[in-house]
């Protein structure tokens, strides 16, 4: 059966159908096959025995690991799916189960590790990482092969009793959809037989049958013990062989152990493992085909190393070997392939198996996802073919300081002529990628056609850029690397072509869509280099105002169909009236089931826009006179502008090893540089009608609202554009108010509207601050420039204590790449306007390590003293052990500044200096401020001294400074993978602040249940409504009795969020603060996530609280119950997130039965928090450290 | 006395109805209606239109944000569906309420324009109900549409209806026809079963402190009564269509206010959600004791206080309405 599928699903369709169960725990990019998994499941899809599997998500990877362990030892046929620090998670069980000898099958999408950054992208280091725990790995090369190779994996491992690997190129093979051919259920029945399994359950622990497994062992039978699996380890080569030709009988697709391509009579063969192959058989064929000698070894099994396999393959007539590793081994001799592969030939010869031993050389390629490229491939066979090849050596990149990287040819182009490429500009959730999906399953599934997709993704979650790239052809596509020389080009947003070159993959005659808002006048608005890109290679350009379509049909702006529609008619792979049957075809079959509606607009759009596609006549010359719009300003520091422009412009793959930190530092706050315009309407400030209140600016996800309150006089030479009001305070008469809009920085959430509480009585429907379309943006640019020339204003003076007073604080956390109106980064650039200064943050993985810390830009900023937060990542599961770490040091450091102060008293020459900065109070903002001011004033007197001791006090005098730790990741961190963590640093009783930005969802990977996901929620694994009680890790941590812990929602009251904040940074111990954030994943506008927030409070959901110590210490409640009795019902709250929605419309009636459960427990805990609120002191425990 | 009453077809134990309302989204709200002593019960409305719409938004919405990142290729799971399509759940409520009580339960199907009703009403046919209400609600929005077309627009969707179904069909129709007479009658021709006289829009308010609209959700009070009676008592015997009375019923008073005017049944939902579903008995039990007090049949005091059918012809057509308003205000008195 023929189907267009990614290789997640090709691999975990078979996995599924052969297994029990499925423990799983969400890490990219492998989350899919985990998700599809659970919807077969949830769906009631059975595997080949008639058994629906159990699919259950878990913690962690270590989680899911040991329950996979136990099935296992239970006699279940169990899997999993991971990927990345998951597979590492997983090594522990990893060696238990193969010393055991145990069978099961660990699907893995291949991927980078965190070293010094983390990379979500594809690569063999986790598989590396695992080759010695005793498992079986086997690599598939391609979509095909990932389901192929899932097949043979589950079927070997039954047979050799060893646990197996089965893993494939994250991304490259992961995400890219191609053709593939299904194995039926009859054929997996009949290709794993009944008995294995009936074999391995009989294996399992049973009261009926008693034994112990997992014995403590000894100096005397340990190692013998460990040797006894040997003949297991042997026989895999065989059985995998024996297994392979099964398969062929099966299906008549010949794989395997080492397969060999080139001529028999070789004599440059390079080694390879995984997808790459695909690049590489087509420049054999071309280097043979002009008498080269040359060929590749594909290695498909690499643990146990097929020694003899590998010995048959190599063709004797090699004597230059080049071993392509997709890893890095720092320090090793080499990569481990390269290794096996130098070990088995240098054996081979000493044992007179082989006649000479070949030059091998070992060579790094692809690590992240990096390009692997036919052009590539020849530098390897040339540098095969060197006098002195190169021993060592990177492709793909420039290394200018190791001098490792082959030069190579990037326009060599040996792809098949008949098969159509193109590629497809867009921008993230605007359908462009959904679409093209959906194109290639409709040319996929026409009979002799084969198609390919490939999706690239830039790494904002907000106006993010999509580059789809699509190849259809009569002959299988084998393709592993984007498409170059594309023969159509579709742009689908004016404002991508206007920054990038599209045309840089044009080849002569490229056929062009773009999606022209100008119409008829498109030529004009052109960039210069375009034009002349046009005219120089004769480009066929078409142009719609897609926009305008879709308006029409009642779509708003998604234009997808319409420029899908566009893409058929031009392109011709497809007699038009099929093509437009078909894609309609598939619309209904999307949309049928869940709305009539959005079926009847789309069709309509199909049939609509042909009417506006229009051809473009080409003028003869170039007109323009405006460029590309430039990345970053001119006068951006110059990292910026070498570095980070060189990314932003798509051409980091350009950049040299030279240019790059050493140890994955790179500046702080460069965010602001990167001008992104994404949102045509912007905020709008309305200076007559605004009440100064700084509600606005507080709720910003960006922080592009900023006030400032400055004497009149600076004001003087302000441009037009800069709008100014008297400051709306008592005895300031001659104070003049701003509150900026960034709009280059806007991305038109609109939560500042719904934030604002005015109305003008003239406009009803307006606020004083609203969204309107600005497409002139210069006047804009100039007043922020000139805003940005007014002083910020002085800490010591701010009034830390209202939302009022927070506007004046500049926030050290801007424009970062979140989503448009992300419930989670108002929190933290709450925090780092308050102590952002002095703070040091420890970073959870996902959303918030993304938006915070994902090249090229970066929003963590400074202040022009040049102080902001310092902030790391460190992993998922560790992130408050991580943070910890940080208040020892800091702690351990500032004892130290101490001591040496103290020592230095009189050397110094400054008594009263040393005694008040010994003595100082430091909770409030003018304290800080003054305190960091003789700190200064210290470190310039002791930057004259020298000494020992003065050395020692330099380098920490800064921690003199109260240091602010923050702990901060979301809710699959602190609720479940980090929990354990979580738990020991609020219990180690020390000064951290632990600020959980609760999705109730794992947000960063699309949505999986947490442990935070309240009862009745959809999500992915709990796509039935989830059937548990969210975890009050408030009352959790509260047992502890020296926890400061809050309950915060912004948006039902911001006054509540700022105290909490205030309080847990100012308490002497760990503080937790557990923060409401609307999230995409909720399923509604978000727009309405403050109103949202506002309701999730007042229906019960969400109740405010506060518990501090402090107050228990002065004998009084430190329970403080900040919320009125819930108002609202809980259906009424959820009545508004498709969340909840979805199960109500697919089950009513347990979506009732969820939701009044859930109203129960929300009318039981609010009694409880009541009957707190009312105790007295000595109800709770009381703070059990010592002063 | 004798309370059953013959209403569009229907055999009912008495003439007070539960009209569309909150109290029936639930099959123990229906049992308790019809526990409560009701005659029948006519459902609250199914509001197709929004539920299509909604569907929509949440078709949307499910694909929103996929495909936009690299991380998240969607963020929601495909649930499986139990339902088939927006209106299921009403449909099932519709069987399981039919099921579970003696009296008869007529669905109401709201809604403005032509589609989607036709198959909607044959399974609501389908599903049990004894009757259905056509609740044909035009916000008055569109200045381009003509008096005529919003009536040509009525007849239409009770046609289509009439014709995809075989229980009787009932039209609840609004009070703000230029000539509501003689779109009764047309209505009557076109083969209505039954006039529920009349919808009630939901008017917005403005709260002026906060300077905006507010939704004017609120629930009738018995003055809002006299118009639907006073029509009531017009088209008494005019037509081959029942008439029911809805608006206005706070006490047994106002049950037999309308009797007398000439309603076949009298519908309520402010009072029984003001009071208890209980209440009805009460109504029922008021109108009861009345008849006895004045020892007259339920159906000779059905339109005792009618405009008579021998009201002159002449007068009648010479002045059409007017007049007959004329007569109905010299039986009843002022109008205010």
């Amino acid at each position: 059966m023929k189907a267009i599928v990614d290789g997640n699903e090709a691999a975990a369709d078979v996995a599924y159908r052969v297994s029990e169960l499925c423990s799983i725990y969400p890490i990219t990019p492998s989350s899919t096959m985990a998700e599809l998994a659970d919807e077969w499941s949830a769906h009631g899809r059975t595997n080949v025995w008639g058994q629906v599997p159990t699919v259950i998500e878990m913690q962690s990877e270590g989680g899911a690991a040991g329950a996979m362990h136990g099935a296992l030892q239970g006699g279940a046929l169990s899997t999993t799916f991971t990927a990345s620090q998951g597979l590492l998670l997983m090594i522990p069980n990893m060696y238990r189960i193969a010393g055991e000898l145990t069978s099961t099958v660990m699907h893995v999408a291949a991927r980078s590790l965190a070293t010094q950054g983390l990379s979500i992208f594809g690569d063999h280091q986790d598989v590396m990482a695992v080759r010695q725990t005793g498992v079986c790995l086997l690599s598939s090369a391609s979509v095909q092969e990932a389901h192929d190779m899932a097949a043979v994996a589950h079927r070997a491992t039954l047979l050799s009793r060893l646990p197996f690997v089965h893993f494939f190129d994250g991304f490259r093979t992961s995400h890219e959809l191609n053709t593939l051919t299904k194995l039926s259920d009859e054929q997996l029945m009949e290709f794993i037989p009944r008995e294995l399994v009936l074999q391995h359950r009989s294996r399992a622990l049973s009261p009926a049958n008693p034994f112990i497994r997992g014995t403590a062992q000894n100096p005397d039978t340990y190692f013998q013990s460990r040797e006894t699996s040997n003949p297991f380890y042997l026989q895999v080569p065989g059985i995998l062989e024996e297994t392979m030709d099964r398969f062929e009988e099966l299906t008549g697709r010949r794989y395997s152990l080492m397969e060999y391509h080139g001529d028999p009579e070789a004599e440059r063969v390079i080694v390879v493992m995984g997808s790459g192959i695909e690049a590489i058989t087509p420049v054999v064929d071309r280097l043979n085909s002009e008498g080269g000698k040359v060929g590749v070894i594909q290695v498909r099994l690499y643990r146990p190393f097929p020694t003899e396999a590998f010995l048959a393959a190599l063709p004797a007539t090699a004597r230059r070997v080049a071993v392509l590793d997709r890893t890095k081994e720092p320090g090793a001799s080499g990569e481990p392939l390269f290794l096996d592969v130098t070990s088995v030939l240098a054996e081979a010869v000493a044992t007179g198996r082989r006649d000479q031993l070949p030059t091998v050389i070992g060579g790094r390629y692809g690590l992240s996802s990096k390009e692997f490229t036919p052009g590539m491939v020849k530098a390897i066979y040339d540098e095969l073919d060197a006098q002195t090849p190169r021993p060592r050596f990177t492709v793909g990149i420039l290394d200018d300081v190791t001098h490792l990287s082959l030069d190579y040819d990037p326009s060599l182009d040996l792809e098949d002529p008949q098969t159509l490429r193109a590629m497809f500009y867009g921008l993230g959730s605007d359908g462009t990628v959904g679409a093209n999906k959906n194109t290639i399953k409709i040319l996929g599934s026409e009979e002799g056609t084969y198609a390919q997709g490939y999706f690239v993704y830039d790494s904002k979650k907000s106006g993010s850029r999509t580059v789809s790239h699509l190849r259809f052809g009569p002959n299988p596509i084998k393709a592993p690397y984007l498409v170059s020389r594309a023969g159509f080009i579709g742009c689908h947003h004016w404002s991508i072509l206007e920054r990038v070159d599209v045309l840089e993959f044009a080849r002569p005659g490229t056929t062009l869509l773009i999606n022209s808002p100008h119409g008829e006048d498109t030529w004009r608005h052109l960039p210069g280099d375009m034009q002349k890109k046009i005219i120089e290679l004769g480009i066929n350009v078409y142009t719609i105002d897609a926009g305008k379509v879709a308006r029409a049909a009642g779509l708003g702006s998604r234009t997808n169909t319409i420029l899908q529609t566009c893409f058929f008619a031009i392109s011709g792979v497809l007699p038009r009236d099929t093509a437009i049957d078909k894609i309609k075809k598939a619309i209904s079959k999307t949309y049928a089931r869940k709305s009539a509606e959005v079926v009847r607009k789309n069709h309509l759009a199909v049939d609509s826009a042909l009417a506006e596609l229009h051809h473009m006549d080409l003028p003869v010359d170039a007109t323009s006179e405006h460029g590309f719009i430039p990345p970053v300003p001119a006068d951006a520091p110059e990292f910026v502008r070498t570095v980070t422009a060189t990314m932003l412009q798509g051409r980091g793959d350009d950049l040299p090893v030279s240019a790059l930190p050493i140890d994955g530092t790179y500046p702080s706050g460069t965010t602001k540089f990167e001008k992104r315009n994404i949102s045509e309407i912007v905020a709008q400030w309305d200076a007559e009608n605004c009440i100064q209140c700084g509600n606005c600016a507080f709720v910003c996800p960006h922080a592009v609202l900023r006030a400032k309150s400055y004497p009149e006089h600076q004001a003087e030479g302000a441009p037009e554009g800069f709008l100014s009001a008297p400051l709306n305070a008592a005895g300031l008469p001659s104070t003049r108010y701003t509150l900026q809009v960034y709009v280059e920085d806007c991305t038109g959430c609109g939560l500042c509207v719904e934030a604002c509480p005015v109305k003008p009585i003239d406009q009803p429907s307006r606020r004083a601050i609203n969204l309107e379309p600005k497409l002139e943006r210069e006047p804009d640019v100039e007043a922020v420039k000139f805003f940005e020339s007014i002083p910020v204003n002085d800490r010591a003076r701010v009034d830390f204590g209202t939302v009022r007073g927070t506007q004046f604080l500049e926030p050290l956390f801007e424009f970062s790449g979140a989503c448009s109106g992300c419930g989670e980064t108002p929190y933290l650039k709450l925090l780092s306007q308050l102590f952002g200064d002095r703070a040091t943050i420890a970073n959870a993985t996902g959303c918030s390590s993304i938006y915070g810390g994902n090249l090229p830009t970066t929003p963590w900023a400074v202040n022009a003293a040049g102080r902001g937060p310092a902030w790391s990542n460190s992993l998922f599961e560790d992130n408050a052990e991580f943070g910890l770490g940080m208040r020892l040091a800091a702690d351990l450091h500032e004892q130290l500044a101490r001591t040496r102060l103290a020592e230095l008293r009189d050397e110094i020459g400054d008594a009263a200096l040393v005694d008040e900065i010994l003595q100082a109070p430091q909770i409030h903002g003018s304290e800080l401020a003054a305190q960091m001011d003789r700190v200064t004033r210290l470190k310039e007197r002791i930057e004259e001294l020298s000494g020992p001791a003065v050395e020692d006090l330099k380098s920490v005098a800064d921690h003199l400074v109260r240091r602010s730790v923050w702990i901060v990741g979301g809710d699959g961190w602190a609720y479940d993978i980090g929990s354990g963590g979580v738990d020991h640093v609020l219990a180690s009783g020390r000064n951290v602040n632990i600020l959980v930005l609760d999705t109730e969802v794992y947000s960063n990977t699309g949505g999986q249940a947490s442990k935070s996901t309240p009862l009745g929620a959809v999500a992915k694994f709990a796509s039935g409504g989830k059937h548990t009680n969210k975890k009050d890790l408030a009352m959790q941590a509260m047992a502890y009795g020296s926890v400061y812990v809050a309950r915060v929602a912004m948006g039902a009251d911001p006054q509540q969020t700022l105290k909490a904040f205030r309080e847990a940074e100012a308490y002497d111990g760990p503080s937790l603060i557990i923060a409401y954030s609307h999230c995409i994943a909720h399923g509604y506008d978000i727009r309405k996530g403050l109103e949202q927030q506002y309701k999730a409070v007042n229906s019960g959901h969400w109740p405010l609280m506060r518990y501090n110590p402090v107050l228990r210490d002065a004998d009084r409640n430190p329970f403080l119950l900040d919320s009125p009795r819930p108002r609202l019902k809980l259906a009424a709250y959820q009545s508004a997130e498709l969340r909840y929605k979805v199960l109500k419309a697919a089950d009513a009636d347990e979506a009732d039965r969820l939701v009044s459960l859930a109203q129960a427990q929300v009318n039981r805990r609010w009694a409880e928090y009541e009957e707190l609120a009312l105790r007295g002191a000595d109800q709770f425990a009381e703070d059990p450290r010592k002063d | 006395m004798d309370l059953t009453t013959t209403y569009m077809g229907l055999q009912l134990r008495n003439p007070v109805v539960a009209s569309a309302g909150p109290l029936s989204q639930s099959v123990e709200g229906i049992r308790s209606l019809a526990d409560g002593g009701v005659g029948a019960v006519v459902m609250y409305s199914l509001f197709e239109e929004q539920l299509r719409r909604e569907a929509e938004e949440v078709a949307l919405l499910e694909d929103l944000y996929d495909d936009a990142n690299a991380e998240a290729l969607s963020y929601f799971p495909t649930v499986p569906q139990n339902n088939r399509d927006a209106s299921t759940a009403y449909l099932r409520l519709v069987e399981e309420g039919a099921a579970a009580i003696e009296v008869p339960l007529i669905a109401s199907l709201n809604g403005a324009s032509a589609g989607g009703w036709t198959a909607t009403a044959r399974r609501l046919q389908d599903a049990g109900a004894a009757g259905i209400e056509l609740n044909i609600y035009f916000v008055p929005g569109d200045l381009s549409m003509s008096g005529a077309l919003v009536e040509e627009r009525h007849l239409e969707i009770l046609s289509a209806v009439k014709s995809s179904v075989t229980i009787p069909v009932a039209v609840k129709l609004s009070p703000y026809f230029s000539s509501v007479g003689n779109m009764a009658v047309q209505l009557d021709a076109a083969g209505a079963d039954a006039l529920v006289l009349f919808n009630r829009f939901l008017q917005p308010d403005i709260d002026i402190d906060r300077v905006s609209v507010e939704s004017g959700v609120s629930l009738s009070s018995p003055i809002e009564g006299r118009l639907p009676r006073t029509w009531i008592a017009v088209l008494h015997d005019r037509l081959k269509a029942s008439l029911a009375a809805s608006t206005g019923v706070d006490t047994a008073d106002d049950v037999i206010r309308y009797i007398l005017a000439g309603a076949d049944i009298v519908m309520t939902t402010s009072s029984l959600v003001r009071r208890g579903p209980a209440y009805a008995q009460v109504l029922v039990e008021g109108l009861d004791r009345w008849l006895r007090a004045h020892e007259i049949t339920l159906d000779r005091a059905r339109g005792l206080l009618s405009v008579p059918q021998d009201a002159e012809a002449s007068a009648y057509e010479r002045a059409g309405y007017v007049s007959a308003l004329e007569k109905a205000k010299s039986t009843y008195g002022s109008l205010r």
